[in-house]
């Protein structure tokens, strides 16, 4: 391995070669402010354009100042990173992207965890010259069910761009017009709904200022809680209580379940229930239609679809209906454990409860901003009555909490209310990528072999690599499982997939880099991957801790059975906890 | 083949197309014919001749007469009186603006007297849409040469002994570039031709492209078999539509006779030449962005290193030269390096082909020996000053460069002297200012220019360009105050130190130029409020001379805003702070009594 040694600041460091300059000052604790850079290091995910300016660095010899980000150490290097010729031109580079910029700060959704403001205190701005006679580049405004574009502040970072096509293989986002004008923006400046979008929300989820933000639906559910005729119940992704306490300076990893039902329970919610229980009953239906479409091929039927693949994202729902519609109806019609919560809620539980539907307001809190969309999807509402009525993302519920004056740290902790609240470890691991086809497996195997599963974690389906395999052994049957997270991945086995190449029974794909912990509402890891490792740590801790591991031995899942539904795929459960898709190829249309 | 006896040789460059020479060609054509003499004199039309001021050119061979502002109605004359009794058509013939007398041999015009024409050989020699012609003055002869009888190194060694340097503007060695790209393992190279000449109003590229387009052709191919490349892309922009033109001809051709395709003379080297168009972009003419932009993504520069030698093309090693570089290369091959380098500077070998625009009596295309004075160039070969106005400062390297002097009048021209001087070679654009233009003016012009080009992609240039240009608004304006400068300068180095490409590093260099050379200007804007040259509409005075006027009232008439008033037969006046300065009085007096200052 070859080495190259270089000084920077006064300091000898020895470094590999092709280290750029940010790394090695990194390594010896020097840190190079930076705005555009972004790398998500364990998901091989980085953006460089080297375009801020601001990471620039001097080097003796050359002529200009170089991008610390993108220049490779070379051998005897002399470098400056703070000198007053550099910081110098930071602080003009940062007063010209401020020129640029709204002034929003007080009202900006980004207010507190933007990129951009941070590095303007750390910069030390007081003062931007000259405004009464400088131009904004202005844009239109852009809403959409769960992301808006505020293109006025856009400062071209392309992390969201790289994201788009690079990541996730949508191609919703990229750079358009050119010189001051030049933003990121859909093809033919669209709105998002008109273009490829999936709402994944990755682009929000990296972008450094408020140029890319979620829906907030906060307000609604407000109105809600505040409304006495309202029946309000929540429901929780297992996501996010992996993540939650991040918002409150808690270390990333820290589960905060307990405190997170007691907070929801302060807020006012009437119901305080898990969508994890729906989890289990999505592994009840979907691992009942794994096995009849095996058990069918096994008997030689040609016309069956194999692999299953997952339909519990509503991303990468979006993505299938855009891009491969021709193969709607090889995905589980399983709706998502957020809907299967809904659909139960407004019947089985309103009738328990003996309330009308029209009086229960269903809240979901999910790392995902995707879920907004899902929960406005036509199919999933009965006469205009969505089952979901909102869905707010872990971002917005921290907020809600903090607006509440909740001392969220010092809760106590307490426990979900019942029915819909008692959930087991298959379901809670859910939130990682390879979570939703490990909780299949484990009662897909006892349904299938009929036989006790002794060890119920998969290492080999767990793991941050983009695409993986494995085998697992049904007692002399080999169920070959495939595993995707970000979209660029789901499309490699996708295109195995229509090309008949595949191999795989069943695929679980996530549209976010992680799964579910990495989704798009989740607190802003501003590139650092470790926290996302933490999280989904985390969530296999949960499942350890739980006493029951297994969805189908959860005890409230077996009673609404019993009680309401019947059996898997039953005609009442095809009726309320299945849907089908939609072709949704985008066509553009430019009239001349 | 029929010998001709005569030849008439008319200019098809843009320019004197432009004023209908190709319809001269016609009524030449046709005026042989019906004297029958179509078989003994040849019209050609040819590339630029490089007097753009005095076209269309009509030039007569073997005698080498010099025709000048030659109108399609003249095509009968020159056949009647030049061609059959061989007398010169005098009112056509070029008068020497001192001497007073007429010049019929263009060699003993102040205008050609001191040019040497290298990379414009063959322009205004040869039919550019015939290759014979281009075999004819030595065309192919130098890539025979370095296919039979030369190494890819010994080809290397001959351009790096030249001492050729990159003829776009940077002006780095070719030979070395060249030498680079051959050293860099790859499956496939290529050969990249930038012909994007983005700077206004330079056509140096354009005229060799129409005029003598195998000679890129052949120097690609050269370079190709130099440095291991077989294939060549020229990247040319789209408001070139005769170039493009020329050159899908010349491609057609040269595959034809076989000297591109396979197995070159036997040889077999292998290469061929694709075309690819732009789009509207200066941006483009960079070479990481050209690359990108033939690569189909969006023209926007990526950070060097890695250099085009290294990584270019889809990830190849690329050479990419200018089309003034390449045009060089056959010559130098076949005279050899000694003969390039014995003309020039010690650092800056050969010619340099430049566009003189501008102020200046004698307008066109000159190719001078490097180390040739700015007072030569403008003073001898581009006539002086027009209307006998004085010098004020010459503008070199187009948006990029900065301007020259009074005091750097004598200077040799070359590419270490220009930047020492606080400018740049550039492209070959000279525009030359005289006592009428505002410099401050001048600056903000060329901003205009780089902000609307600027690709965006970095925040100095996006943002930075952007805010000196309304800082320049600003102060033409009268608006402006000495922390204003201070400001202006401050930007414009941390600019210049820290954009991502070269456009953005040196859009910031007319107006530091411009602050260096004519300091007096700036503070005259902002603190008298005054426009020295008077161009600054904002900053000037209007008023009316008591003594002058006679009270006709009809600048109070022609006056929108009611600025002016007076009685009639009495002398008026201009109420400055109602005035809009639309200049509608200073056109309606007969008296000149309106006075601008």
């Amino acid at each position: 391995m070859e080495t190259v040694k270089l000084t920077i600041d006064n300091k000898q460091i020895e470094v590999q070669k092709g280290t750029t300059i940010l790394k090695a000052a990194r390594e010896m604790g020097i840190d190079i402010p930076t705005l555009c850079y972004m790398e998500l290091h364990d998901m091989n995910i980085e953006n460089k354009p080297g375009g801020c300016r601001i990471c620039v660095v001097e080097v003796q010899g050359r002529r200009n100042l170089v991008p610390a980000c993108i220049t490779k150490c070379d051998e005897g290097m002399v470098v400056r990173t703070h000198n007053p010729r550099v910081l110098n031109a930071r602080r003009i580079v940062m007063e010209f992207i401020l020129s640029d910029h709204p002034k929003d700060c007080l009202t900006c959704a980004k207010s507190g965890q933007c990129d951009l403001q941070n590095m303007a205190i750390r910069l030390g701005i007081r003062d931007i010259p000259n405004q009464d006679i400088s131009e904004m580049s202005t844009y239109r405004l852009d809403t959409s069910p769960s992301i808006i574009r505020d293109l006025d502040k856009c400062i071209m970072c392309r992390r969201c761009e790289m994201m788009c096509n690079e990541v996730q293989t949508v191609g919703a986002l990229s750079a358009f017009k050119r010189g001051f004008m030049a933003a990121v923006a859909p093809a033919f400046e669209q709105n998002l709904e008109q273009s490829p979008c999936t709402y994944c929300g990755q682009c929000v989820a990296v972008c450094p200022t408020g140029a890319l933000t979620e829906v907030d639906n906060t307000p609604q559910v407000l109105r809600a809680l505040a409304d006495p005729s309202k029946t309000v119940v929540v429901q929780t992704a297992p996501a996010v209580r992996a993540a939650l306490g991040e918002e409150f300076g808690m270390e990333p990893g820290t589960l905060v379940t307990g405190k997170m039902v007691a907070s929801l329970r302060a807020l006012g919610f009437d119901y305080v229930f898990d969508t994890d229980f729906a989890a289990d009953l999505t592994i009840m239906e979907e691992g009942t239609e794994l096995l009849g479409r095996v058990s069918k091929f096994l008997k030689g039927d040609k016309d069956v679809k194999l692999p299953i693949l997952t339909s519990c994202c509503p991303g990468w729902v979006n993505f299938f209906e855009h891009n491969f519609p021709e193969l709607k109806d090889v995905p589980s019609t399983a709706k998502s454990p957020q809907q299967m919560f809904g659909a139960i809620a407004k019947t089985y539980f309103a009738d328990k409860i003996n309330i009308k539907r029209e009086d229960m307001v269903v809240v979901s809190i999910m790392p995902c901003l995707a879920k907004k969309y899902e929960s406005q999807r036509e199919e999933f509402s009965v006469n205009g009555n969505p089952d979901v009525d909102f869905s707010i993302s872990t971002r917005e519920l921290a907020a809600f909490i903090k607006q509440a004056n909740i001392d969220f740290n010092n809760l106590p902790d307490e426990e979900f209310d019942r029915p819909l609240g008692e959930s087991t470890g298959a379901a809670v691991i859910f939130g990682n990528t390879g979570g939703v086809i490990e909780a299949a497996v484990r009662t897909a195997y006892e349904l299938y072999t009929g036989k006790k599963l002794e060890k119920v974690e998969y290492a080999q389906l767990r793991g941050m690599e983009g695409v993986r395999s494995a085998t697992i052994d049904f007692n002399g049957l080999p169920l070959n499982i495939g595993i995707a997270h970000g979209l660029s991945n789901a499309r490699k086995l996708l295109d195995d997939v229509k090309a008949g190449k595949s191999n795989f029974h069943a695929i679980e794909v996530m549209a976010c880099p992680g799964g579910c912990i990495g989704g798009g509402g989740q607190p802003l890891h501003h590139g650092d991957s470790s926290i996302l490792k933490a999280r989904a740590k985390a969530i296999y801790q949960e499942d350890a801790n739980k006493p029951i591991r297994k969805s189908h031995e959860n005890p409230y899942i077996k009673q609404l059975y019993e009680e309401f539904l019947g059996e898997p795929n039953s005609e009442k459960a095809h009726h309320l906890l299945h849907t089908h898709y939609f072709d949704k190829k985008k066509k553009i249309i430019v009239k001349p | 083949m029929s010998k001709y006896k005569m030849h008439l040789l008319v200019c098809g460059g843009t320019g004197c197309r432009a004023s209908e020479s190709d319809l001269i060609v016609e009524n030449l054509k046709k005026e042989l014919e019906e004297k029958g003499l179509q078989n003994e004199v040849q019209v050609i039309m040819t590339g630029c001749f490089g007097f753009c001021e005095k076209g269309p050119i009509v030039k007569v061979m073997p005698d080498n007469t010099f025709y000048t502002q030659v109108k399609p109605e003249d095509a009968p004359i020159i056949v009647a009186e030049h061609v059959i009794k061989g007398r010169k058509v005098a009112r056509l013939l070029y008068t020497d603006p001192t001497k007073k007398e007429h010049v019929s041999d263009s060699k003993h015009m102040g205008f050609y007297r001191k040019q040497i024409r290298i990379a414009l050989r063959n322009c205004g020699f040869i039919n550019p849409e015939n290759i014979d012609e281009y075999i004819a003055r030595d065309g192919y002869m130098a890539l025979g040469k370095a296919l039979q009888e030369m190494t890819p190194e010994q080809v290397i060694d001959v351009i790096k002994k030249s001492g050729l340097r990159g003829r776009g503007g940077a002006g780095f060695p070719t030979g070395l570039k060249w030498e680079i790209a051959s050293k860099n393992k790859a499956d496939q190279k290529y050969v990249v031709c930038n012909a994007d000449e983005g700077d206004p109003g330079a056509f140096m590229d354009r005229s060799v492209l129409e005029g003598d387009p195998h000679s890129v052709l052949e120097a690609m191919a050269i370079c190709g078999y130099s440095i291991g490349a077989t294939k060549g892309l020229i990247y040319i922009r789209a408001e070139y539509p005769l170039a493009i033109k020329r050159l899908q001809v010349a491609l057609k051709q040269a595959r034809e006779y076989g000297v591109l395709g396979k197995d070159i003379f036997g040889s077999g080297f292998d290469f061929d030449i694709e075309m690819r168009y732009g789009a509207g972009a200066f941006v483009c003419g960079e070479e990481t962005a050209l690359i990108h932009s033939m690569e189909g993504q969006r023209g926007e520069p990526t950070n060097k290193p890695p250099f085009p030698a290294e990584s270019g093309f889809l990830g190849k090693p690329s050479n990419v030269n200018n089309v003034e570089t390449f045009a060089n290369v056959p010559v130098i091959m076949l005279k050899g390096p000694e003969w390039f380098s014995s003309i020039g500077t010690e650092k800056s070998k050969g010619t340099k082909v430049f566009a003189l625009a501008g102020k200046i009596n004698n307008v066109g295309l000159i190719e001078v020996p490097m180390g040739t004075t700015l007072r030569e160039v403008i003073f001898e070969i581009g006539g002086g000053i027009k209307n006998g106005k004085k010098f004020k400062a010459v503008q070199t390297g187009g948006p990029s460069g900065g301007c020259l002097t009074e005091k750097h009048l004598d200077l040799p021209i070359d590419y270490d002297n220009l930047i020492a001087a606080g400018s740049m070679m550039g492209s070959g654009g000279m525009i030359v200012m005289d006592e009428d233009d505002c410099m401050v003016s001048i600056a903000k012009f060329f901003l205009e220019f780089t902000v609307e080009e600027s690709c965006g992609k970095c925040s100095p240039c996006r943002i930075g360009n952007k805010r000196l240009h309304e800082l320049l608004n600003h102060i033409t304006k009268g608006h402006g105050t000495m922390a204003d400068l201070e400001r202006l300068k401050n930007m414009s180095l941390v600019i210049k130190d820290t954009a991502l490409c070269g456009l953005g590093q040196t859009s910031p260099n007319p107006v530091l130029s411009t602050m260096n050379n004519f300091w007096d200007e700036y503070i005259a804007h902002v603190v008298d409020k005054r426009c020295p040259a008077g161009q600054c509409r904002d900053l000037m005075q209007y008023s009316i001379n008591a003594e002058k006027c006679v009270g006709c009232t009809a600048c109070a008439r022609a006056c929108p805003v009611g600025a002016i008033t007076g009685e009639r037969k009495e002398p008026h006046s201009i109420n400055t702070a109602i005035c809009i300065k639309c200049g509608a009085c200073f056109e309606k007096c007969k008296f000149n009594a309106v006075v601008i200052s």
